[in-house]
This record gives C-alpha cells, structure tokens and sequence, in this order.
C-alpha cells in the first residue's frame, strides 16, 4: 500500500466477520492466508468478529458473514451487521444457498424438535428456554433476509481466493476469482 | 465444390449441409455450452444453454441447421448473461448442494456456472421438499433433488440401451424422473449400471454407487480447465469416470 | 364401482390396443374408475405393450387425470380473473364450507373433491365451475347449497336438474359468420364446383388469416400440406380454446358447428386430406354429445365419408379427440402430440406440422374459427370475403366479451374496429383498461382505446376482459402469473423456472414484502423469459406483469416497500413451527420486522 504523503500511518479499513450458521471454516481459511495476515494486519483492523471477541459490532466498511440462517440470533447478528457495514460479503456456500444445514429443509422443524428431543420411554421435552435462539421454519440463503452486496463462494473459499478477493475489494477493485479459485465446493 | 460458410461470431467457419449450428461449431473448435445435449442422442432443445443468436434472432444452436452465410453470434456478453440466468433458475429449482455431491469437480452444470462466473444463485431458492431419492438399486443411485430435466437419460435409456426405464411423469415445475418399473424403484427396473443411462447424467442424480469422491482435488473433469477449454464437454466428464 | 378389468377390457377393445389413443383410453377409464389407480395404469401399459412411465407421463400431465382418488364427484372452480371479479372466491370458500375439505383434498368419505382449474370458456356466465369436467355457470351462493345438496344425496350428474348446465350463446352483435343463416351441404357443393385448385385458389385470394391469434395465412398451411409428401395428410380443428378469457368456439361448436365441421372438409378438399379431428377441450366435454351427433348425421347425409355429395376422390371423415385440461396443447405441436396420446410437449420446429405433422404426416391445424369462415369463402368466393375487414386483415372476427359491461358474450366485427366502439357496443362504463388477447395478449389502456383489433395492430384470438374503475390491475396480472406457473409444459428451462419465480416474486409484492428490486428482477425475468423459451407460452409468460408495471404503475408501486430491500419471507411467521413446539411467546421467540 502507498505510504501516506503526510506522513500519518494509513488509513486502514475496519473489518467485521461473523459466522451464522456455519461450521466456522470459512473463518478457518481465512486463517489460512498464513503469512499474509500480518499483510491484512496492515490493511484493516477488526472490529466484531471471533478474532476480536468484541460483542457489539461498530461502523465498519466490510463485513464478511459465513453460514446460512437459521434462526432469531442469526436473524438480529446479521441484521447489526448490515446496519453497519458499508458492504456485506457472503462468504462460502451455507451463506449463499444455505449449505449443509439446509440439508433440513425438506423436512418440517416442529418434526425434527419432536424427533430429536423425544427420549427412550417416548416422552417429549423440547427446550423452551427464553436465552436460546428459537429455530426458523427452514434455513435462508442471508440475501434472503438482508441485502448482500458480494459473494464470494466456496466451502470453503480458499484462503487464495479470500485473499484475492479481499484485497480487491479493499484497494477499490472490482473483485473477481479466476477459475482456479472459483469453487462451489 | 467451394466450401459452405457461416459466421461465427464474426468469423467465417465451415460447414456440411444438415449439421446443427451446434455440431458445426463443435467441428470448428468453438464451444457451444449445453447441458441436455449429448453427441449420442438425439438433439432435445430443452435446456437452452446453448441459446444463440441467428440472423439477430434466439434460436437454440443444438436444433437449428446452418446454412450458408448465417450470422450467429455465439460469445456476446449479453448471450452469456442470459446463460447465467439459466444456471442460476436449475440451481434454484432443485437442492443442489455442491459440497455433499459426489460429482461436484466432474459437474457439468457447476462448471457452467464457473464459466459464466455464477457467485450466486441470485432468485430465491425453491427448496423443493418432495424430490424423492432412491437407493435401491445395488449399483447405481437417483437423487431427484438434483435432476435438471434434461431427459439424458430417458433418451439414452430408450434410444441407445433399448430400455425405456426412465420417463418424464408431471408438468412444469411437478415434473419428476419416472421409473419404469411397477413399485416405481429403480431395483425393480431392468436397469444395469452397464447401461449407458447410468453414466449419462451431466449433474449428481445418477450416481455409480461405491464410486464416491474417488478422484483427488485438483484432478476432476474440471479442476484444471475450463468446460470451455474443450468443445467435446460430455466426453470429458465421462472418462473422468 | 365396476370391477378393474370389467371397465377397462371394453375401453381397450374400442381402442383396438392402440398407443395412440393412450389419452382417450385414460379419460374414458377415469369415467368409469373415477381416478386412475396404479393397477389400472398397470394395466393399460401391460395392454398396450408401452412403458408404465409412458402411461404416467400422460397422467400426471393432464390436470383433469387423477392418479389419486379424488371422489365421486369432483368439482373444480374456474379460477379466471373474470370468475374472481364474479365473487368466485366466497363461492369456493362456500362449497368447501359444506363439505369441511381443504382444495385438492378428498373427502373422508370418498364423496368429494373441490379444487381451481384456469378458465373455463364461461366468463360471460359469471362464477363458472365444472362438476366431473361438465360446465356450469351463473354461480350464486343458492346455486352453490344447491349442487352441495345434489352431492350430499350422491345424486347422478345426469340425474340433476337441467337448468343447471343451461350455457347460453349470447350473440350481441352478428355479421356473416353468425348473422347469415347456413344451409347444411351448400359449402361443400359449392367448394365442389370450384374444385381442389380452385377452392385453393379463393381461399387464397380471401388473405384468409388464422384466427387463433398468431394470423398465419391459411393458404400458405394448405398449399404447404398439399405439395408435401405423405401417403395421409390430416385436418386438426384446434377447439382447445383455454386462453382465459375467450369462449368464442364455445359459441361456433354450439351453434354454427355445420359451418366448422364442413370448414374442416373444404380444407381437407383443398390440401387433399381424407381424415380430420376435432381436439375439443376438456372443459367443454358437454358438447361432445351433440358433436358426435352432427357428425353421424353428415355420414348418414353424404356430408362425411367416401365421395362426399357424390365428388369422386372427396372423401374425408372426422373424429372428436377429446383433451383433459392443458392450455399448452393449444399450442399446434403439442396438440399433435396430445393427439398421438402423449403430453402435450411442443415440439422443435422445423420441421413444421404442414411438412411433418400426426404420425408424421402433413397436417394442418387451424383454429375453429378459421375453419368456419371456409363456408363463407366457398359460397360467395375470395374476393367478395376480401372486400370486409382490412387490406392485412381479412373478414369478420369473434370476440369473447366479458369483464366490467352490461352485455358480456360474443361480438362479431369486421376487422378493423376500434377497441372503443366495442367497449360502447357492449355497455362498458368507465373502463380503466381491457385485457385484448387472453393471459398472453396485451393490456390496453384508455389512451390506446383508438386502436384498432386487426392483426396490423391489435392482434387476438378474440379474447376481451374488461376491467371497470374499481377493479386492482395488479390482481390481474397476479392471477395471470399464476396461471403460467400452472400451465408451462416443463419442457424448458426459462419457462418451467421462470414461470413459478414471476409467480413467486409476484406474491411477494402482494404481500407487502416486495421492493423495486423485486420489480427490476420481474423486468428482467419477463424479457429473459421471451427471448429464450421454446414456444409462445413462454414467449408471451411475461406480457401481463411488464404491461402492468409499464402502463398501471401506481398498482404496482402502492405495495412496494419504501426502502430497496425486503426480506424473502415473514420472519417472524417463520418462526411459528418453533413457537408452537416449545410452547414459547417471549419476546425472543420473535422477530420485530425492521422498519
């Protein structure tokens, strides 16, 4: 990056990350940039994401969201999110067309509660606790529930193809993936 | 005789009388995407990938003969848009969930998605709940949830293996791969995973059973290059096998 | 019910065993079953030596075939936009009241099913409904406790009081077709006198055109069947009339099926054909009978049959074929396919119907309409058929008028006239707009009521939905989304996809969830949809909704959100199911929508 002509260490661009429903590998190959990191350390700083353990996310310009939605939690995360980022990534393929986790949209949720939560002698007891997150009827692709600006697939995208893909968008590129970094899988 | 010509693309290519505008391209080198197409079957015109343009209007390439001094415009920014959207509509319409598919590297339909650079599907997903798999054949599995109606193996089963097993049952968006067997499963078919149905679909819903994730990253049909690289795409995949 | 093989083993022997008449056999043995069970879709494939999925395929295509028990009787509502203006949906809710079923469901006791079916050629009827695929119009909430009694007593249809099926014709405004009475045989023997060559020769210089609405010239269709090669060359009259809105054939296969039956002969004399089918759709299954009828009475009076009024060589005879609800197999490809007992796919063209068309051979389908208007061109010659209507646009036309006017029914009109002296003629007050051409036509508004219906301008099958000042146009072409969805054939992909996500993306509006981005996404969609689909259903999927937003904007724009983005479904419905499972209502268990 251009050193700055005043002299001031350069503007970096705030970052956020987050995971919804996903497994956290998208998180992981981002990891996966290596020696690259202390590069993006140069670039951006963070503000929410596992990286940070900040809670709250604040005015940021990029966000990249990993996983699909699928339920209330996810719902208000992704909605903090976009409220305050400039622009909203989806990153990998549970935050483009739901994944894996969407593998239980062919079945009912109320079914899969009473399933799941039924013991041996047949008895029911499905957690109705307040604090947890309570279960949407299917899982949703996030351009389903807020505006997405780019998308970036992938499970997960390389750490290559994040790099590429970061990079162009925070040096004001169009961001593009060649074939070898395009991947749905 | 002097050679007939057409233009492709602005590019004058040879032609024989009664090719398609498909198979003459194919015969030039240039790649024509298609996914209901297949050089052993009878041409089907369903999918419209291979939508062109001719003497500035749409027609579908795999159908329509050439004739001398046609315009056809086959690689235009606007084509391949439209070629996006397509993808986009069969990725929507069924559950197609490249991470858990044992074609994904070898897909046809995924790599068009790469070559028309698809990051998402775009239109919201129709999650179809009601698309039945069958697993009861010893050899060979149907995942209806990833069918893309392209009828490969209906017409490899009745044109090229003289079987009849497979047929289209229901309309529009209800249409479904039928069995022709009286339960309606394949086992109880007279299918064989040495009929050349088992090895014709372009997608994951015709699978070789114990045959999963069998070829390294990197080393599937379209890993390395392309679909566009080669103009012979079903081939490809199908020595991948 | 009869036994399996008792009902079945007289439907094939009439059938001689043969594939072809795969669809005919299944209707007649859904009269006699009720529904097609899996034994007997077993059965007809085992009889007819096909594959079983054959036997599905047709099935599961044809919305009146039903592979699961639907009931003794089985009532499906007309679900047009006219029926919905006539107060159709209390009537539904009405009906299903009485027997406490949900649409599409069976009753219990096996007794009844209620379900919507698309326009069923009665919209100048009101509220319209078919009963085991027999019409009955003029719906009120008397009439509806009435044929819920009928049921509830298992009555048998040809038991119930005549005055319920009465269908009128409702003839406004005649010219020649309609107004010139038709003396049975004159056509034929005039056609006879001029001779093949000649007949040929006036129907050209009539510049007949088809009425169907796409206005081929129907000398190019007969010179085409007649010089192509094939040991049998075949007549279709195309009475599939399912574009909604449009009951014009309805009205000519009433009462003027002389002048269509023998029409049908002067082609079939003209283009050198001997054999000839009516493919008389499936809701209008009531005038079978009667067809059937004139059709013998022609045999008997040298009308049909071999030397027809004693012209050596003029032989030709005619079978009914009767469809079993695709609007798609009005498309002519696909009727032929429906005709060869299969689904009504259109099929890739070229080769056309007139070079390879029924079983291969050269066939010429034409609208009812267009095949009337033959007699008339028999009797007084081309020229003097020329002189009325417009230099492109030759004669007289039907129109199906219904919607928001004092006198619904048909019209007949030299083409030419203007949309607004039509809308005079039959009463209408204050229109807002006119729906010229069915779900597929053109939306036209105040402004264009100048225009003048003629294939140059306006072109129509005839179809006119009115539409008065009060009336939602985006509701119009909601329910016109949802009728493509219903009818695309699934044979491509921009059509099969693209009519439920047009149909999808059009609820989402209506519920108050849709943005400009949904519109710019329909606008795409629309444009995408007519460029790359394989036949006109496709093509034309798109024309209601573009036309709405370009020319009824406000209708559209009042349901859009302010902001640019809306979510995909109602969040907080969505969480429903998990409320209901856990027994939960905190504040948690819920989503506040964003504002």
């Amino acid at each position: 990056m251009n050193a700055n002509p005043n002299g001031k260490p350069p503007l970096k661009v705030r970052l956020a990350t987050t995971s919804l429903a996903g497994c956290f590998g998208c998180h992981m190959s981002l990891l996966d940039i290596d020696e690259r990191l202390f590069e993006l350390a140069g670039l951006a700083e963070f503000d929410r994401s596992p990286f940070t353990d900040i809670k709250q996310c604040g005015p940021c310009d990029i966000a990249l969201i990993e996983g699909g939605v699928c339920n209330s939690e996810n719902v208000h995360v992704l909605r903090e999110l976009r409220a305050n980022a400039k622009i909203l990534v989806a990153v990998g393929a549970c935050a483009i067309n739901g994944g894996v986790p969407a593998l239980r949209n062919r079945l009912k949720i109320g079914d899969i509660l009473d399933k799941v939560y039924r013991d041996d002698s047949g008895e029911v007891h499905i957690p109705d606790d307040p604090e947890l997150p309570a279960s949407l009827d299917k899982i949703y692709p996030i351009n389903e529930i807020v505006r997405i600006d780019y998308f970036l697939p992938g499970c997960p995208p390389s750490g290559d193809a994040i790099w590429k893909y970061l990079t162009d968008l925070i040096l004001g590129r169009v961001p593009r993936l060649d074939h070898q970094l395009l991947h749905y899988d | 005789m002097t050679e007939l010509l057409f233009n492709i693309d602005d590019l004058p290519v040879p032609f024989k009388p009664g090719q398609t505008i498909l198979e003459a391209a194919k015969a030039a080198g240039v790649f024509v995407p298609h996914l209901c197409h297949h050089p052993r079957l009878k041409p089907h015109g369903g999918c419209k990938l291979c939508t062109v343009v001719v003497n500035g209007r749409t027609q579908s390439a795999c159908t329509y003969k050439v004739a001398a001094g046609q315009e056809v415009d086959i690689d235009t920014p606007e084509l391949n848009a439209m070629r996006r959207s397509l993808v986009q509509l069969l990725f929507i319409e069924g559950n197609h969930f490249c991470p858990t598919c044992e074609k994904t590297g070898a897909c046809e339909l995924q790599a068009l998605g790469y070559e028309y650079e698809m990051l998402s599907p775009h239109f919201a997903e129709f999650y179809p709940a009601d698309r039945e798999v069958d697993a009861s054949h010893p050899d060979v599995l149907i995942d209806r949830n990833r069918c893309i109606m392209c009828e490969r193996c209906v017409r490899a089963s009745r044109d090229i293996d003289g079987k009849n097993v497979f047929g289209i049952a229901g309309r529009g968006g209800k249409a479904t791969l039928a069995i022709n067997s009286p339960t309606g499963k394949l086992a109880d078919s007279d299918f064989a995973v040495t009929d050349s149905a088992a090895h014709i679909c372009p997608v994951g819903a015709i699978l070789v059973k114990r045959n999963g994730f069998a070829t390294p990253i990197g080393e599937r049909a379209y890993d390395a290059h392309p679909i566009s690289d080669s103009v012979n795409v079903c081939e490809i995949a199908e020595e991948a096998k | 019910m009869a036994s399996l093989e008792s009902a079945l083993i007289p439907i094939l022997a009439k059938y001689r065993g043969d594939p072809t008449a795969l669809l005919q056999i299944l209707r007649e043995a859904q009269e006699a079953l009720d529904w097609i069970s899996p034994e007997t879709e077993i059965l007809v494939a085992s009889a007819l030596q096909i594959p079983l999925t054959q036997v599905k395929s047709v099935t599961q295509f044809y919305a009146h075939l039903y592979d699961h028990n639907r009931g003794k009787y089985r009532i499906l509502f007309s679900d047009n936009i006219t029926d919905r203006m006539a107060g159709s949906v209390a009537l539904f809710e009405r009906m299903q009241a009485h027997f406490g079923v949900e649409p599409g469901q069976t009753s219990a006791d096996g007794l009844v099913s209620i379900d919507l079916t698309p326009c069923t050629g009665l919209c100048d009827h009101g509220a319209a409904m078919l009963v085991n695929s027999i019409a009955i119009g003029r719906l009120d909430a008397e009439r509806i406790d009435e044929i819920a009694a009928l049921v509830k007593a298992r009555k048998p249809l040809a038991k119930w009081p005549a005055e319920l099926f009465a269908i009128d014709d409702n003839i406004h405004r005649e010219v020649t077709l309609t107004g010139i009475p038709y003396v049975p045989g004159s056509g034929l023997d005039a056609a006879i006198r001029l001779g093949r060559a000649g007949m040929f020769d006036e129907i050209k210089r009539a510049a007949l055109r088809g009425r169907g609405g796409a206005g081929f010239p129907t000398a190019t269709k007969i010179e085409g069947a007649r010089n192509a090669p094939g040991v049998q060359k075949y007549i279709v009259c195309n009475a599939d009339e399912g574009e909604p809105g449009t009951f014009k054939d309805r009205v000519l296969l009433t009462s003027f099926s002389t002048r269509v039956l023998e029409g049908m002969a002067i082609a079939a004399y003209a283009a050198g054909a001997a054999k000839g089918f009516i493919y008389l759709r499936s809701e209008y299954q009531y005038l079978r009978a009667k067809l059937q009828r004139e059709i013998e009475e022609m045999r008997a009076s040298g009308r049909l049959g071999v030397s027809i009024r004693g012209a050596p060589g003029f032989d030709f005879d005619v079978e009914i074929h009767m469809g079993a609800g695709a609007y798609i197999c009005g498309e002519g490809t696909a009727q032929i396919e429906s005709l060869e007992g299969k689904p009504g796919r259109p099929r890739v063209k070229p080769p056309s119907m007139v070079i390879r068309g029924y079983k291969g051979m050269p066939t010429i389908v034409d609208n009812v309409e267009t095949l009337a208007h033959l007699t008339e061109i028999a009797l007084e010659g081309g020229a003097s058929f020329a002189r009325r209507g417009t230099r492109a646009s030759t004669g007289t036309k039907l129109l199906s008028v219904s919607g928001d006017c004092e006198r619904p029914g048909v019209y007949e009109y030299e083409f030419g006239v203007t949309i607004g002296r039509v809308l005079h003629d039959c009463g209408a007050v204050a229109p807002i707009a006119v729906q010229v051409g069915g779900a597929s036509g053109v939306l036209i508004t105040p402004d264009e009521f100048s225009r003048k219906i003629a294939f140059e301008d306006v072109s129509t099958a005839g179809a006119f939905m009115i539409f008065g000042p009060d009336r939602d146009i985006f509701e119009v072409a909601r329910n016109f989304a949802h009728f493509f969805a219903h009818e695309s054939c699934g044979f491509c992909t921009p059509c099969r996809v693209g009519t439920t996500v047009q149909k999808n993306l059009m609820d989402k509006i209506a519920e108050g969830r849709g943005s400009r981005y949904e519109v710019n996404d329909l606008m795409r969609l629309t444009d995408f949809m007519r460029r790359t689909s394989h036949c006109g259903l496709g093509e034309s999927a798109g024309n209601a909704v573009r036309d709405t937003w370009l020319k009824f904007r406000p209708a559209f724009e009042r349901r859009l959100v302010p902001h640019d983005f809306a979510p995909q479904v109602d969040l907080d419905a969505a969480l429903e199911p998990t409320r209901l499972a856990t027994h939960r209502d905190d504040a948690a268990a819920h989503i506040p929508a964003e504002g």
